[in-house]
């Protein structure tokens, strides 16, 4: 995960609240987090490597497959649900996502955009599924099996009424920090959502 | 068990082993007031200590045993003791529980049969062995005496207390009795309180013990008889439901020790896993007092940890000021990981640190006793942060 994203997210998180990070990766959010903003939290993994490295750092990680959902939480028990770049690799992104909006008062969502230019050239041009640095994986062998454009996020929220509080888009390349702001769902790499219910 | 004679034939001790440890005791004369409300007048703890008490005592660790544990958790009594304690694996330089870096305390429980009073004990009252007649024990008890082993000890407040199964029990009661006193619970293969189906285990267990004859309604020492039939069924019932099917069935399948199948010959076989239970049963029952085994799984029936807090966890865990490292095993299902995600759940709701690893083994309850590469590097990871918070190297808030 980019740092970029790291600092956005940040900055929506309010000091001294209450934070579950879904797939939390090593923790560096949540350590950085505790650290800057005496926030409190958990974060859910399931990679045993990861779980590690969360320890090592002093986060609390909890190990939990969210495709079994969030049932071993109460509703509005954290301020703030955070979920970065594993909403590709849900079996079922919606019903997580109002899982996230049930336990949490807000989400912060983090995707790639299947959307941006050099995915739909891939695809439009060589007729081959798009594997580029970002997604490395061939399409068998590829842990992101739901992959959306910033658009179909958009419909998905419309459809369900979610609101969306704020929307970031990030890129890495020049070419995509020129024009991201101009036409997101074709140059932006990531996108942050906020959302409440 | 330590019981083992078996000599290892001379070999030097292994590199990672605390080395030859010698158990210490302490009776100590100021009553303990119990939770079934009698008290005992003065009693004795006995106890292992590996590794140095740094100058502000900072880093002392307590390892709380399970049903059939005591203080000989680490290294060897003698250099020919064919097995070191019952922990080795993850107590010594350079495992786990670190001994370069802590201080480690291993105990026998209050009740237990090997040195600490329990009811093999002389009753002062009688002059006899205390027998059935030995107070009924909770975790809590266990939990007041090793405050005392503590103070003793000089230690103020543990950097972590640790137990697996039963010994987890005690880490959690440690939290909510004494949340001052311990910055670290690590708590393994354990459960709030016990399912009916682990209860019924227990019971089978405990009429197994006391239906035998020589039990003589427990006070066999005094009619200088053992009830070691009763005790070895007992153990070999515990012993099946430690292990996993899987497990049972990858060490011994079908495999036959003796006997043979064959039509036309008329020989009994027997399957490796009878003879191995008989053993298990037979090693056991030679070294561990029933009394004791009856009072140990009472006191497992008994505990619920939210009890007296309403039987809500989340207010039960809100007492608690350390911060907590839960551990599964996935092939366990006398504490299945469902016990241990309960917990997490409890604890995450009372807002209280927690981090919880579900290891994959085929081994059953035991697997808290056997080499995992994956516990043993979750574990190091959380015990190298303990040490490096109480010792002020990196501390992490």
């Amino acid at each position: 995960m980019m740092r970029v994203d790291l600092d956005v997210i940040q900055n929506w998180i309010a000091p001294r609240t209450r934070v579950l990070d879904l797939g939390c990766g090593d923790g560096m959010l949540l350590r950085q987090l505790a650290d800057n903003k005496q926030v409190s939290g958990y974060g859910l993994e399931i990679d045993p490597e990861q779980i590690e490295l969360c320890v090592a750092n002093g986060v609390s990680v909890v190990e939990q497959n969210l495709d079994a959902g969030l049932g071993n939480f109460a509703d509005g028990s954290f301020d703030t649900v955070v979920m970065t770049q594993a909403l590709q690799t849900l079996r079922q992104p919606h019903l997580v996502v109002r899982e996230m909006l049930r336990v949490g008062r807000e989400c912060i969502i983090t995707f790639p955009n299947f959307g941006q230019w050099k995915a739909r050239w891939h695809l439009a041009f060589s007729g081959r599924m798009p594997v580029s640095d970002l997604l490395p994986y061939e399409w068998y062998d590829t842990p992101n099996i739901h992959f959306c454009t910033f658009r179909d996020f958009e419909v998905l929220c419309r459809e369900n009424s979610w609101t969306i509080l704020h929307r970031q888009v990030v890129s890495e390349t020049a070419v995509g920090r020129a024009f991201k702001d101009f036409i997101p769902n074709l140059f932006g790499e990531t996108a942050i959502y906020h959302l409440t219910r | 068990m330590p019981s083992e004679t078996a000599s290892r034939h001379s070999e030097p001790l292994p590199a990672d082993s605390v080395g030859i440890v010698a158990p210490r005791s302490h009776t100590f004369s100021e009553p303990l007031r119990l939770a079934c409300g009698r008290s005992l007048g003065d009693y004795t703890l006995v106890y292992e200590t590996y590794g140095e008490l740094n100058a502000d005592k900072s880093n002392a660790v307590l390892i709380c045993h399970a049903l059939s544990g005591h203080h000989h958790a680490a290294g060897y009594h003698r250099a020919e003791d064919r097995r070191p304690g019952w922990w080795d694996q993850y107590i010594g330089p350079g495992k786990p529980i670190d001994t370069d870096k802590f201080f480690v305390v291993s105990l026998n429980n209050l009740g237990g049969c090997h040195g600490s009073t329990g009811p093999a004990s002389t009753n002062p009252q009688s002059g006899l062995p205390w027998g059935p007649d030995f107070p009924p024990l909770r975790v809590r008890d266990w939990v007041h005496s090793q405050a005392r082993l503590a103070d003793l000890l000089g230690i103020e407040q543990w950097a972590a207390v640790v137990g697996g199964s039963l010994g987890g029990m005690q880490a959690m009661r440690w939290a909510l009795e004494y949340p001052q006193r311990l910055r670290h619970a690590v708590v393994i293969a354990s459960a709030m309180k016990l399912s009916a189906q682990n209860i019924a285990f227990n019971e089978t267990a405990r009429q197994a013990i006391t239906s035998d004859p020589d039990f003589c309604g427990g006070r066999y020492l005094e009619e200088g008889k053992l009830p070691r039939r009763g005790l070895a069924v007992a153990r070999m019932i515990g012993h099946i439901t430690y292990l996993s099917d899987d497990g049972l069935g990858k060490k011994f399948g079908r495999e036959l020790r003796s006997g043979t199948f064959r039509q036309g010959v008329e020989e009994q076989v027997e399957f490796q896993v009878q003879s191995y239970l008989r053993h298990q049963g037979d090693t056991f029952s030679a070294s561990f007092d029933p009394n004791t085994y009856i009072l140990m799984t009472r006191a497992l029936d008994y505990f619920d940890l939210a009890r007296e807090y309403g039987d809500d966890p989340v207010a039960a865990f809100s007492h608690a000021k350390c911060k907590f490292l839960l551990v599964s095993f996935t092939s366990d299902w006398r504490f299945a990981p469902e016990r241990s995600r309960e917990i997490a759940a409890a604890l995450m709701h009372a807002n209280v640190p927690v981090s919880y690893a579900e290891i994959d083994s085929p081994m059953g309850h035991d697997a808290f006793l056997l080499p995992n590469e994956r516990y043993r590097r979750v574990f190091a990871a959380y015990m190298d942060s303990v040490a490096a918070e109480v010792t002020g190297r990196g501390a992490k808030p």
